[in-house]
């Protein structure tokens, strides 16, 4: 069965008018011969026949409608009583009514095949039926769909997938929505030679081996706990809008990524902890993350907390505050990079740290003074050993 | 498991039941020093005694009123009707009031009546006594209504239908008194309202109860000749309807037959019909077939008793038609 509609002369073109049928409803067409007349607003065109079979119109002589309407079937359709013609009109057309909504033969198809359809953007007057009377069953769109797969590229449908969120993926997002929402985060910046401090490190692992060992973390950490020491406006809570809670103790939360979102266990104390000790809770609280085995006192209770992605190839980056804790530091990657020292380009490795800070409770020259601190301690790691 | 017959497994139930509760009671005609006209209640005079199995007089609407007052009254009399055509004259009792006493009384008067014998065609008793009245019974809010087509499921549901608090309308099948199959032992019982799927298959579910479930179960091998694997869905009771296992598995076939031996308006596969309509429209891959009996009084003639009841091949050129 094909439809005949009305054409698409032009851009501008919205509608037709049908100045004439010149075959007659019932009657025999052959593809090519011409059926009918019609009026733009620019020109008169013929319509051919794109197919042969018996011409069903479904528009009278003197019909204006909408363009891509149908206007005729040839074939497939009951050749039912011609419907009545209107006088071709010269004069302006009269308020017309609306035109009729466009006649759309429905496809015939099963529920289950209209559903597959749906689901993959399928049209489904493109599908050749095999069920009986012509219907389109399931195999024919799974059919439709296996031919289309390698020519056309996925449906609309396949070029995203929704995942559900796991809870805690839903969880750190509400966190940091709050944080960014609520907390007027600042950021400063500060490099570190770290040169003495991984002489430090390979020092203390020639002494005591295994017993040794330490992460480039374990030292930020320690310099951090130390510094927040002598800057508690950033080891601090605000609890209401007149007062700051500072914190006389230093409890450091550890990001850690795993592959269900974020765990930040807390190492206590980490200020008074000596430096091979903290190195050693440090690395049985990351373990404990991994294997979902802390205790809710191991991972709760941090008053700021440490960031670092030195693993990957970052060189720095900025970190989202947990609240209610008022700050956060964002450890990059040590790189060896060309510094100049006494005026000489000498080669050592620099640590880029980012400080993000809640500007309620302090202000950048005591994220600086802070961060030179941190930035001191690590360039003259001696301290941290005491 | 041992192998019984669908009529001793409808008799053992009987005795184990009457055994264990002395309030459950036999009425019926020619049940006591006659047998039963099938032999369900052979030797059960003799057993029990005519206080407990009580031949009747020719009289249903009679003995079926009196069953429903003794078990207002706290018994739990079986009814046995010779073939539920019988039950037409008490069908007055049945549905104005064993069906409704306990809607009626707030739920203070319950009728814990069992009413049995056989139903439906297919043995040359002709138009009066060939009639399956499950779509009639069926369509009676207050009743229960099941129709086993095994000796397993005969016993568990009788055994369920004698414990239950409302009347049970409980259809068995002439044609299936000689069938022989496993019957589980001890306190075994089918729950109202569970239907089974007794062949899994992906291609169509044929849906069937009593007689028709073997026919659909032969059609089904039939068709496996052919490749096309039949997912046979026993329906068991009628009241209450169990749709969801039959959407479960019209869900996974698309594809549906339902078969009942009556006739086809206002049965029970128009229903399962529609309720496979409702739940499924956008599962299915083609309209549901219908398998039933021709709309006609059931011929005596063996030959036209054949063309008006459903058989094997109409069940497996619908299975046919539906997967066209």
């Amino acid at each position: 069965m094909a439809e005949v509609i009305m054409p698409k002369m032009g851009d501008a073109m919205t509608e037709g008018r049908i100045l004439s049928w010149r075959k007659r409803h019932g009657e025999r067409v052959e593809k090519g011969e011409v059926l009918a007349e019609i009026e733009t607003d620019k020109v008169n065109v013929e319509i051919e026949a794109e197919a042969s079979g018996i011409l069903h119109i479904a528009v009278p002589e003197g019909r204006t409608v909408p363009v891509g309407q149908v206007i005729a079937y040839i074939n497939g359709h009951p050749v039912g009583p011609a419907p009545e013609p209107q006088p071709v009109q010269t004069a302006p057309p009269p308020p017309a009514a609306p035109a009729p909504p466009p006649a759309t033969e429905r496809v015939k198809a099963s529920p289950l095949a209209r559903r597959i359809a749906a689901e993959h953007g399928v049209d489904l007057s493109q599908v050749k039926g095999t069920g009986p009377g012509g219907r389109v069953v399931e195999r024919d769109v799974l059919a439709y769909l296996e031919r289309r797969a390698p020519a056309v590229p996925p449906p609309a449908e396949a070029e995203y997938e929704d995942v559900p969120l796991s809870r805690m993926r839903q969880a750190i997002g509400w966190v940091v929505t709050q944080s960014k929402q609520q907390v007027p985060h600042f950021y400063v910046t500060v490099e570190v030679d770290m040169g003495r401090a991984l002489e430090l490190r390979e020092q203390l692992r020639e002494a005591l081996g295994e017993e040794g060992r330490l992460t480039v973390n374990d030292l930020v950490l320690k310099a951090t706990a130390l510094a927040l020491r002598q800057h508690p406006d950033l080891n601090s809570q605000l609890v209401d809008e007149q007062t700051l809670r500072r914190f006389r103790r230093v409890h450091l939360g550890i990001m850690v990524a795993t592959p269900d979102g974020l765990i930040v266990p807390v190492l206590r104390d980490a200020d008074r902890l000596p430096l091979l000790q903290l190195a050693k809770e440090a690395r049985r609280l990351v373990e404990g993350a991994h294997a979902k085995r802390l205790r809710q006192e191991e991972y709760t209770g941090a008053t700021f907390s440490v960031s670092n992605l030195g693993m990957y190839d970052v060189v720095n980056f900025v970190a989202v505050i947990q609240p209610p804790q008022a700050g956060i530091l964002a450890v990059g990657r040590a790189q060896e990079r060309p510094v100049v020292r006494s005026g000489q380009v000498v080669v050592r490795p620099v640590l880029q740290l980012t400080v993000s800070a809640d500007h309620r409770v302090t202000d950048g020259v005591g994220a600086a003074r802070f961060l030179t601190d941190v930035k001191g301690l690590l360039e003259n790691p001696a301290r941290l050993l005491l | 498991m041992p192998e019984m017959t669908y009529r001793e497994a409808l008799r053992s139930t009987l005795v184990e039941e009457m055994d264990r509760d002395p309030r459950v009671l036999l009425l019926g005609e020619d049940i006591g020093v006659y047998q039963g006209t099938f032999r369900i209640t052979e030797g059960l005079l003799e057993r029990y005694g005519p206080r407990r199995v009580i031949d009747t007089p020719i009289s249903e609407l009679g003995f079926i009123g009196a069953a429903i007052g003794m078990a207002m009254l706290g018994l739990r009399p079986v009814v046995e009707v010779m073939t539920w055509n019988f039950s037409l004259p008490a069908a007055d009792q049945i549905l104005q009031n064993a069906a409704k006493v306990r809607y009626f009384s707030g739920g203070q008067v319950s009728v814990p009546l069992v009413i049995r014998g056989p139903n439906g065609a297919g043995v040359q008793l002709s138009a009066q006594h060939s009639q399956s009245l499950e779509s009639f019974y069926g369509h009676f809010p207050g009743l229960r209504v099941v129709a086993p087509a095994t000796p397993a499921d005969a016993r568990g549901l009788l055994r369920t239908a004698l414990r239950a608090e409302d009347p049970v309308i409980f259809l068995e099948h002439a044609a299936l008194y000689g069938m022989r199959g496993p019957v589980p032992e001890a306190d075994y019982t089918v729950p109202f309202g569970q239907a089974a799927v007794v062949r899994p298959g992906r291609d169509v579910t044929v849906v069937a109860y009593s007689r028709m479930l073997h026919l659909a179960l032969a059609a089904a091998d039939e068709l496996a000749q052919e490749g096309v694997e039949c997912e046979v869905v026993d329906l068991r009771c009628l009241r209450p309807l169990d749709m969801d296992t039959v959407a479960e598995s019209v869900r996974r076939t698309h594809r549906a037959v339902v078969v009942q031996e009556q006739w086809p308006l206002f049965g029970a596969a128009a229903e399962v019909a529609t309720g496979i309509y409702e739940r499924c429209f956008d599962d299915l891959d083609a309209p549901v077939e219908r398998v039933t009996g021709e709309d006609v009084p059931a011929p005596y003639a063996r030959n036209l008793e054949k063309l008006a009841f459903p058989d094997e091949s109409r069940i497996a050129q619908a299975v046919r038609r539906v997967l066209q």
